[in-house]
């Protein structure tokens, strides 16, 4: 076990980005016009670092694998984004923002990455909107801001239910002005399978051009993977069907350190699994919990009838309910943070209380949202006796402007009326906060190879709070990387092209190629989705949201197991040179199956709880907190990069111990 | 349910494609569309056939990738829907279900269902952005106060996901709802005004290029949206393009 | 950005379309009443269709431009369906057309082909017969050959009297033009850019009337003509 070096710079913490970018080494305009930059993935990160960097007149190829860098998946992110403008004039602030996000994290961020990453957070907004991102505004004509969990101010901007699309496609406007200029060649259906490293340092990948199957070696200077998040390791789980680990998982296979896989964070409010052949999960607005009341029946007899269909909810009296958010946190109620919610309704399903048929379910009720909000109506119109009726219809269409659009989604994918009976919700994988390890530049322990976005360990520590993740996505791809990277590639300036001739290019595709065939000609007797559900149900029952020494063990075996079969086992039929879709996701299970193992080693590690890794042996035993989750800043507070040696389980641990010399470390207290 | 299942079929760009038959048994209906065609890709993996190639990716109506006509109507039945956000309760036991890719010339399939949308792509490329560079250092984002309808209606506009919905169910297969509404998000803002002539014409050139059919205003794109985007993006595309070309 | 050069984008080709649709539209408007004029007031009629046949502004002015917009805006109707099908070259196994677009805005084709069909039997029944009159025989007068009148309202109401074919095929030619120009006359304002909240309501309600009106007036007087003999 070594220390690792965070490469943070010195002096005060709120100087450090302004010094570094001072001091930072320059490449000349007529030099950068000689360097080629790969960037894989053309999400908020991904997309607006290709753009930059272009802009500033490197040459980039950027990759993605959907057929437009317009559909990464930043587009499905809703709420909004994070920034410290203090337009509203409630006392925001850089610091207040930056301790929000360390505080949120649970205190396992590194300080320097977070306090600079409030410090861009105004320049991304000033810059989306000179893009011409159409953020909301009031009737002054100025933008608008709203809450968001566990903060006091008003600081996240948005652009209706869709600000994650407004975002990326401002970031794919500017990438179209580049890919005009010819300054990105851009490849779509490309699917990146191994970063090629030379002397050392990152000098290109392999990809697979997904509609001919054709292996390609691409060569650059540098490498910068915005490939997001590992969540569908899972299989369920609110990310796009495509979305994989594969990038990053070739990266750390080939030297890059993995921070923290175990740091995964699991939203309260997403729309209830309704069968095994459930594809995906799909998210609501946390916003919902701002008017909705979380709820399941106190007594059984109610849950195995309303399970039976014979009771409907609207006929369980207030007695027999159990707010059970409100009864054990009466501080925050149903405002608690992601982690706690959703481990709080784990518990009451687990503890037989789901109230749908697969039993993994808890009600939202905004009945008496609709009845606060008619009677406030009522008393605002004059109206001084109104009747029941009356009350709720004008309840409903204050509802209805809040939420109208994600209620509209309940009922389309649930197919009942939220107006007149409670929601049914039930937590899902979200955001993964661990992932690649990177230094103060974004540089991964590979020379030359970067990673962002969701895509790296990241500045959310152990859970990240709503509206900052395109934040970051954004921050490190626009004002970040373009600095960071410019101090690696200064030593570039005379090295030419890179070829692809060389033995490492050639072994690199060879081995891409040997695994691609392997797999079209296995003919095994399970399908790739066999191995991904098998996984993902390892995965969530011992992995998710309430860990154990023993059940983190058994995963590590039973993923070995499992992994083992897949490679005897798989059948994938087709061929490798034409659009196969089951083989894209063979690769994309086989090195999930590789990083579950990792993950569950992770966790197993990390003997405290912390943000979204809960570990049950870690809880308060008494006083007010007694239950709750207990971290352990004398043992844990580093962070756990990983390196690979040839089995997941066997991977070694590296530290990097993480001070807190600008926020004092307390416990998060929501009772 | 048990359903009938009329898919197109076409192993690559280059080789002649054909409507085949296939039967799926014990369909929920609260499945979605796509899970229905992932219980028929299983029973094709498993029966050693080749399972039938489709874009899709969010499965949540955002990305844009999923692409089906079905029954005759791009995205099916529901109005407002995309293919991943429609559920099998919108059909019957025993019924009959086409299911082809979205057909154009500009939108050439690659297989089965999965089609070549770059066509879009392009057209942004010849304009679809404001020319400004992302350092940051632009003027504060409060600096120019925008009316909010102006903001609402611009909004309205980018909801656009390019799924290319308005070209399929198109009898023309234009492409002037999907054009429309990116000029009109930049046209509508303060920002994008200085460039919008050049803009609206370098966009509608492409598109031309492409090879995307003339707009008769049958007004089947709006309707067939999936995100609703208005006609009225395209009479304001005619409008910056006239105004572009008759003022010079 | 810069500007890229080029031709008639297919923007301006519709926007042509809509100019010669106005212009025709415009005409329908002007025939119809002076043709009414045949029902209230013969004498009138005669005069004034009298003018109209004789004026040199008219004659050599507008009739051409008024032929050219006919020809232009059939041949450039069907140009432009003809590249629209090229714009999709392998066909739906399934279309439901009708799920999502009017008869008439998908058929303009049919009713524009109908209507054409019907101008040929129009032009074969009063504008070759009135070229031959005025410029082959050079009878300028425009009165009947016994010189007891003008010929104008008689040449009419003898085209329909006592001929149920030819009044059947008229009917049925401005029901086509209904159908042509309720999509037509809100298509064409919609070419031009005009599309606006308050407005489009209002322009979508007068495309209705006009294009049932006009028609429904043509078609009164043909039936009108059939049926009251004026001798």
């Amino acid at each position: 076990m070594s220390t690792l070096d965070g490469k943070v710079p010195a002096g005060a913490i709120k100087d450090k980005w302004t010094t570094y970018k001072d001091k930072v080494d320059l490449v000349n305009p007529a030099n950068k016009r000689k360097i080629d930059v790969i960037i894989v993935g053309t999400g908020l990160a991904g997309g607006s670092a290709a753009a930059t960097l272009a802009e500033q007149g490197y040459n980039v190829k950027a990759f993605c694998y959907q057929d437009s860098p317009r559909r990464a998946h930043s587009i499905a992110a809703q709420g909004g984004i994070n920034a410290a403008k203090n337009y509203q004039g409630d006392g925001d602030s850089t610091y207040r923002l930056f301790y929000d996000t360390v505080k949120g994290g649970d205190y396992r961020s590194r300080e320097a990455n977070v306090h600079r990453l409030a410090e861009v957070s105004g320049n991304i907004i000033d810059q989306c909107v000179a893009q011409g991102v159409p953020f909301a505004r009031d009737y002054g004509g100025m933008l608008d801001n709203r809450s968001f969990g566990g903060v006091l101010v008003s600081r996240t901007f948005y652009a209706k239910g869709q600000t994650g699309q407004q975002l990326l496609l401002g970031a794919y406007s500017a990438m179209n002005r580049q890919i005009a200029r010819g300054k990105i060649t851009m490849y779509n259906r490309h699917e990146m399978l191994d970063v090629v490293i030379v002397d050392g340092k990152a000098r290109g990948i392999i990809t697979r051009d997904l509609v001919t199957g054709e292996i390609e070696r691409h060569s650059a200077h540098a490498v910068v993977l915005g490939t997001g998040g590992y969540g569908n390791v899972f299989f369920l789980s609110t990310n796009a069907m495509g979305s994989n680990a594969t990038a990053a998982w070739k990266a750390h296979k080939r030297g890059a350190y993995f921070a923290n896989p175990c740091y995964t964070q699991i939203h309260p409010t997403c729309i209830p699994r309704s069968g095994d052949y459930q594809s995906k999960l799909t998210l609501m607005s946390e916003s919902l919990r701002n008017d909705g009341r979380i709820w399941v029946p106190a007594r059984t007899e109610d849950v195995d009838a309303i399970r039976k269909g014979s009771l409907k909810p609207l006929d369980i009296s207030e007695e027999n309910r159990d707010y059970y958010l409100e009864r054990r946190y009466p501080a925050f109620g149903n405002l608690v943070p992601r982690d706690v919610a959703s481990r709080a309704a784990k518990e009451r399903c687990d503890a037989g209380f789901g109230v749908n048929a697969t039993g993994e379910a808890v009600y939202l009720d905004f009945a008496s949202a609709i009845q606060r909000y008619g009677k406030e109506q009522a008393l605002l119109k004059g109206e001084s006796n109104p009747s029941d009726a009356r009350i709720k219809e004008l309840g409903k269409d204050i509802v209805k402007a809040k939420y109208g659009n994600l209620f509209d989604m309940y009922k389309q994918i649930a197919d009942q009326n939220p107006y007149e009976t409670p929601m049914m919700i039930y937590p899902a994988v979200h955001y993964t906060m661990g992932g690649i390890w990177v230094d103060y530049n974004l540089m991964t322990t590979i020379p030359g190879c970067y990673a962002i976005g969701e895509a790296n360990f990241s500045d959310h520590g152990a859970n990240r709070l709503g509206a900052s993740a395109l934040m970051q996505g954004l921050a490190d791809g626009y004002f970040v990387l373009p600095y960071t990277i410019g101090a690696y590639l200064s030593n570039d300036i005379r090295t030419g092209p890179i070829s692809t001739d060389s033995p490492e290019f050639e072994a690199a595709e060879k081995e891409v190629t040997k695994n691609m065939n392997f797999f079209v000609n296995n003919k095994g007797t399970h399908s790739v989705d066999y191995y991904h559900k098998k996984l993902g149900s390892i995965m969530w029952e011992k992995c998710g949201m309430s860990r154990n020494e023993k059940g983190l063990k058994e995963a590590i075996e039973e993923i070995a197991e499992l992994r083992e079969d897949f490679w005897k086992n798989v059948s994938v039929p087709g061929d490798a040179n034409e659009l196969n879709q089951e083989l894209e996701k063979a690769g994309r299970v086989a090195d999930f199956l590789e990083l579950g193992e990792l993950f569950a080693k992770d966790a197993l590690n990390r003997n405290e709880s912390c943000g979204g890794h809960f570990r049950e042996e870690s809880i308060e035993q008494d006083g007010p907190q007694k239950g709750e989750a207990l971290r352990d800043d004398v043992n844990f507070k580093y962070v756990s990069a990983w390196e690979y040696t040839g089995k997941p389980s066997e991977a070694v641990l590296h530290k990097e111990e993480l001070e807190f010399n600008d926020i004092e470390l307390k416990t998060r207290s929501y009772k | 349910m048990n359903l009938t299942l009329k898919i197109w079929r076409q192993k690559s760009a280059n080789v002649k494609g054909k409507m085949v038959d296939y039967k799926v048994a014990d369909i929920s209906e609260h499945m979605s569309f796509l899970e229905m065609m992932d219980v028929l890709n299983e029973q094709l993996v498993n029966g050693g056939e080749e399972p039938v190639s489709f874009d899709h990716d969010c499965r949540e109506g955002i990305c844009g990738s999923c692409s089906m006509f079905i029954n005759g109507e791009a995205h099916g039945p529901v109005k407002n829907t995309t293919t991943c956000q429609l559920h099998m309760r919108s059909f019957n036991d025993g019924d009959t279900i086409y299911i082809e890719p979205f057909r154009a010339k500009a939108f050439p399939v690659i297989k089965d269902l999965v089609v070549d949308r770059s066509s879009f792509d392009r057209i942004q490329h010849a304009g679809g952005f404001i020319s400004v560079n992302t350092s940051g250092n632009t003027q504060d984002a409060n600096a120019t106060a925008i009316p909010k309808h102006d903001a609402d209606l611009s909004m309205d506009a980018a909801a656009c996901i390019g799924c290319g919905a308005c070209v399929a169910t198109c009898k023309n297969s234009s492409a002037m709802l999907f054009t429309g509404a990116k000029i009109s998000q930049y046209a509508l803002l303060p920002q994008g005004k200085v460039e919008a002539k050049d803009r609206a014409q370098n966009m509608v050139a492409q598109m031309d290029e492409e090879g995307f059919g003339n707009c008769t205003n049958t007004g089947a794109c709006e309707v067939e949206c999936p995100k609703g985007i208005s006609l009225s993006n395209i009479a304001r595309m005619n409008r910056e393009l006239l105004s572009g070309s008759i003022l010079g | 950005m810069s500007s890229k050069k080029s031709g008639l984008s297919s923007i301006g080709r519709k926007v042509l379309m809509a100019l010669t649709g106005f212009f025709l539209m415009f005409f329908l408007l002007q025939h119809l009443t002076i043709n009414l004029m045949s029902v209230f007031s013969p004498d009138l009629f005669n005069e004034v269709s009298h003018f109209f046949g004789t004026n040199f502004l008219i004659q050599y002015m507008l009739q051409p431009v008024l032929i050219f917009s006919v020809v232009f805006h059939f041949a450039w109707g069907l140009y432009l369906e003809y590249q629209n099908t090229q714009a999709r070259e392998v066909k739906y196994a399934k279309y439901k057309g009708s799920a999502n677009a009017s008869w008439m805005s998908r058929n303009m084709l049919i009713s524009g082909l109908a209507v054409l069909a019907f101008l040929a039997l129009h032009f074969y029944d009063f504008w070759i017969p009135e070229i031959n009159t005025k410029y082959f025989h050079g009878d300028m007068s425009g009165m009947l050959h016994d010189g007891e009148g003008m010929r104008y309202h008689i040449e009419l109401v003898e085209k329909f009297a006592h001929q149920p074919m030819r009044v059947a095929l008229y009917v049925g030619a401005f029901i086509m033009l209904s159908l042509h120009l309720l999509h037509g006359f809100q298509s064409a304002f919609q070419s031009v850019g005009f599309n606006n909240t308050k407005y489009t309501p209002i322009i979508k309600m007068l495309g209705n009337l006009f294009a049932i009106l006009v028609p429904l007036g043509f078609l009164f007087i043909a039936i009108y003509h059939y049926n009251v003999h004026p001798h």
